[in-house]
């Protein structure tokens, strides 16, 4: 058996190790795939002076097994560019209160928390476009939280806004009603101009059923974290129903467990709510645990 | 991004400056020790010892040979950067808020605050190049404004000395007869004490926060307003960006409420705002405290930030950061 080191710096302090496989077909197989038989590749280091080596083995040509040392020094690269200055300023000694400092005081540490710059929304909405619909919802809402409220028809408890018998209808009058001006010009645009295809959900018209719905009910949907699995969609609701009407209550299950997740989500009718919600409950201390309540950001897609 | 939290303070940090190069930063506290990190890794490099109050400000001299600090132990010291060694005392009657030096550092302007019968004043000193030839007589002396002073600072070639305070109103003075040159105007101005100001690189506008829960961004020579940046917080920390157009506030509920509420109520997150559109760009949160100083390093690549929870944390910015968009 050879051993080849191919050292960088020379130095291999590794003795040979003569390793032997005494397999009757360890011949007749030669030049099949024999990796298996290997001894796995061994990382050691970096050390402190920066000097890691990897161990591999492998076969060469004549079928022996060869050791394979590779030693390189893994430098860190500064990627900032530095001044002369304060290259040198890194080699001062220290001076005051860092002299006498412990090894073990561990004054600077990095933090294990991951820190990212918190976007206020996602990137692409609009600020103020949240106001209007939540005020026209707010008649709808105004006979008092229930549950299951139709957005369309304003009927409770009887079935969901997607189920209104009365969407067609309602989706008329709607649109009459509390459609901004502003909406209703580029709504416009979008509808005249080129002979292009236009998605149903964009044809005037159309728009207000569709995707504007699924809008508000993002736009007002508090996300609640730090459940207790005890907590169920209407343990919930009594919380959240104090703060204003409440269109949606949702408590995410585990499929497989059928236990509680420990988030949920909320739909507030009006806005403001939804603030007030936030501000009161975030951090309120909720079956033994301390609820953590903000904006449910708003999917992207 | 992973923050560095450097924990060397024992009281609420005041001040965060970093020298021109971006390799060192000082942290001012309350605990009277001014401290020098490097702003790459946070390791502490050594502290200043001397001081026997809490030290408001401190400037560095653009070689990072000198330091300046202001304590409220009525005095202003000089020291080494390299060694710690104090070089001077400046001795006034009253706690000194503010210190800068002027381009060129042959000047530095200090503010006093009002004490006993004393009202405030801004003192410009001149700093000899060999600390054995430095005097401590004032070459300008300034009083009027009411209040504390809680910054000022060198306008553009020395020319003129921008100051606020407690009194909200910004003020240019001119640097060499001591004549109110500008005032801001009581209308746009701030409502409350102004608790912090920081000049952009070239010094060309600055911008103040202050405790009306604002931020505004001011054109140096004219001190005409530019921008105004609203927050739901008091303002107690600025600082802009050098690299990019933004505008960094730092502050949170009042200190002495902070033990009664839950840290996520205290909006104790650093916010960016677009410098030209003046809106929200995101915040980064982490101090479980009021945020009281804010430093950019030069080169616009990390930023730091001390709280009121004696804590520095060293932000390197994310590759994504350099192309956030609103």
């Amino acid at each position: 058996m050879a051993l080849v080191d191919r050292s960088g710096s020379g130095w291999n302090s590794n003795p040979p190790k003569a390793e032997k496989i005494r397999w009757g077909e360890l011949d007749e197989d030669d030049g099949e795939d024999l990796d298996f038989l290997l001894p796995p590749r061994q990382v050691i280091g970096p050390e402190e002076n920066g000097i890691k080596k990897v161990i591999e083995y492998k076969f060469n040509e004549d079928g022996n097994k060869v050791k394979i040392t590779t030693t390189t020094r893994v430098r860190k690269l500064a990627k900032a560019r530095l001044s002369k200055r304060a290259v040198e300023r890194r080699s001062w000694a220290k001076f005051g209160d860092a002299v006498h400092e412990d090894v073990g005081s561990r004054l600077t540490m990095v933090s294990t928390e991951e820190i990212l710059l918190e976007r206020p929304r996602a990137p692409g909405t609009k600020a103020e476009e949240t106001k209007i619909a939540g005020d026209s919802l707010a008649q709808l809402g105004k006979g008092g939280a229930v549950l299951m409220v139709c957005r369309t028809c304003g009927k409770k408890g009887d079935h969901w806004t997607s189920r209104c018998p009365y969407k067609d209808l309602a989706a008329q009058t709607d649109a009459f009603v509390d459609k901004p001006p502003a909406a209703e010009t580029t709504v416009a645009t979008t509808g005249t101009g080129k002979a292009a295809y236009v998605p149903p959900g964009m044809r005037p018209g159309a728009e207000r059923v569709g995707s504007d719905m699924r809008r508000r009910n993002e736009e007002n949907s508090v996300r609640v974290t730090n459940l207790s699995e005890d907590t169920r969609e209407p343990d919930l609701h009594e919380l959240f129903r104090t703060f204003g009407p409440v269109s949606r209550v949702y408590v995410a299950i585990d499929q497989k467990t059928g236990m509680s997740r420990g988030f949920g989500f909320v739909n507030f009718v009006n806005k403001e709510d939804a603030e007030r919600a936030i501000n009161k409950l975030n951090g309120y201390g909720y079956d033994n645990l301390i609820l953590r309540v903000e904006w449910a950001t708003p999917r992207t897609n | 991004m992973r923050p560095i939290l450097m924990k060397g303070h024992e009281r609420p940090l005041t001040f965060l400056k970093y020298n021109r190069d971006g390799d060192l930063l000082f942290s001012c506290a309350k605990d009277h020790t001014p401290t020098v990190w490097f702003a790459d890794n946070g390791e502490r490099l050594g502290t200043y010892r001397g001081h026997n109050g809490a030290v408001w400000t401190c400037d560095v001299s653009r070689d990072s040979m000198r330091l300046i600090t202001g304590s409220a132990d009525q005095t202003v010291k000089l020291w080494n950067v390299e060694t710690g060694a104090q070089l001077f005392t400046f001795n006034f009657d009253s706690p000194a808020r503010s210190v800068d030096f002027s381009v060129g550092d042959k000047l530095a302007v200090i503010t006093t605050d009002p004490f006993m019968e004393l009202t405030s004043a801004i003192h410009v000193k001149r700093i000899a190049r060999d600390p054995s030839q430095q005097t401590a007589e004032s070459a300008l002396v300034i009083k009027g404004p009411q209040g504390r002073i809680n910054r000022a600072i060198w306008g553009p070639l020395n020319r003129t000395i921008i100051s606020a305070g407690e009194d909200a109103i910004v003020r240019i003075w001119d640097s060499e007869t001591g004549k109110l040159l500008k005032e801001s105007d009581k209308e746009t101005g701030h409502k409350k004490t102004v608790t912090s100001l920081s000049k952009a690189v070239d010094g060309s506008h600055f911008v103040t926060g202050s405790l009306d829960k604002s931020a505004k961004l001011w054109d140096s020579r004219t001190l005409t307003l530019i921008k105004t940046y609203l927050t739901e917080r008091p303002v107690n920390a600025v600082t802009m960006s050098p690299l990019l157009d933004h505008v960094v506030l730092g502050g949170g509920q009042d200190a002495s409420h902070v033990t009664t509420t839950d840290h996520r109520a205290g909006k104790f997150e650093a916010k960016f705002y677009d410098k030209i559109l003046q809106e929200e760009i995101g915040g980064v949160k982490g101090h479980f405290g009021p945020i009281n100083a804010l430093a950019f390093n030069p080169d616009g690549k990390s930023f730091s930030s001390g709280g009121e929870d004696g804590y520095v944390r060293l932000h390197h910015f994310d590759p994504d950061y350099f192309n956030v968009k609103i």
